[in-house]
């Protein structure tokens, strides 16, 4: 398992084929991308992640060890980044290696589900008429409920 | 014990951390001492359904007791991913 939360942007190539390389037993591996969307209405001009050192690491590493445990993956990542982040570029990603596809699609489905509620991380967002933080969805809480 | 803020609840009461003399039982009486403060305090704290909270860094609720803990962090529903 390896978690990064990291203010410099990654290579996502780079990043899942370093995952994906050397696995004889996986036969899948998902990987899922964030990206900074823009606002149809009001240009985004930046995306503010703040987080909380610490805590973050440790529930990032406990949500990735569950899903560990309960898709029987072979291996999890996540990187995670903070700070100002333009539209357009990556926030985040995760990647899951499992023996078969749907451990793999499921183990990356539950962790964005629980990092998006469960991981301390706040955005907002900045454009031309102010800023405002990003409230959270019901959906996404709703979303745990599921697993 | 140290106090931590995120978010907007940081903006609100103005700073990102400080050292709290306190010997509340649980984070429902911590909270209680510090509305009683200021108005910037009392704001913030206004609708606790807003807030979540981290007791040395582990999510947790009003309830909790904050025996031996050293780290209590306030701050609105997490919006990551």
């Amino acid at each position: 398992m390896r978690i990064c939360v990291q203010a410099e942007p990654f290579d996502l190539g780079a990043e899942s084929a370093a995952f994906a390389a050397g696995r004889k037993d996986m036969g899948a591996i998902v990987t899922f991308t964030g990206v900074v969307r823009d606002l149809a209405d009001d240009p985004l001009e930046v995306m503010e992640i703040e987080h909380y050192p610490g805590m973050t690491e440790k529930a990032l590493e406990q949500i990735a060890a569950d899903a560990i445990t309960r898709f029987s993956l072979g291996d999890a990542l996540v990187i995670h980044r903070y700070g100002p982040l333009k539209p357009g570029e990556m926030i985040m990603m995760v990647a899951t290696a499992a023996p078969h596809r749907k451990d793999a699609f499921d183990g990356a489905e539950f962790l964005m589900d629980y990092l998006k509620s469960r991981a301390p991380f706040w955005k907002r967002e900045v454009t031309r008429g102010g800023a405002d933080w990003v409230d959270a969805k019901d959906a996404d809480e709703d979303a745990l409920t599921r697993w | 014990m140290n106090v931590l803020y995120f978010a907007w609840v940081r903006e609100r009461i103005g700073l990102p951390r400080e050292e709290v003399e306190t010997g509340a039982a649980t984070v429902a009486e911590l909270v209680t001492e510090l509305r009683a403060r200021e108005e910037r305090y009392d704001l913030a704290f206004s609708d606790l359904s807003a807030l979540r909270v981290a007791v040395d860094q582990q999510l947790t609720d009003f309830d909790a007791s904050l025996e031996g803990a050293r780290e209590v962090a306030f701050f609105p529903p997490m919006t990551g991913g």
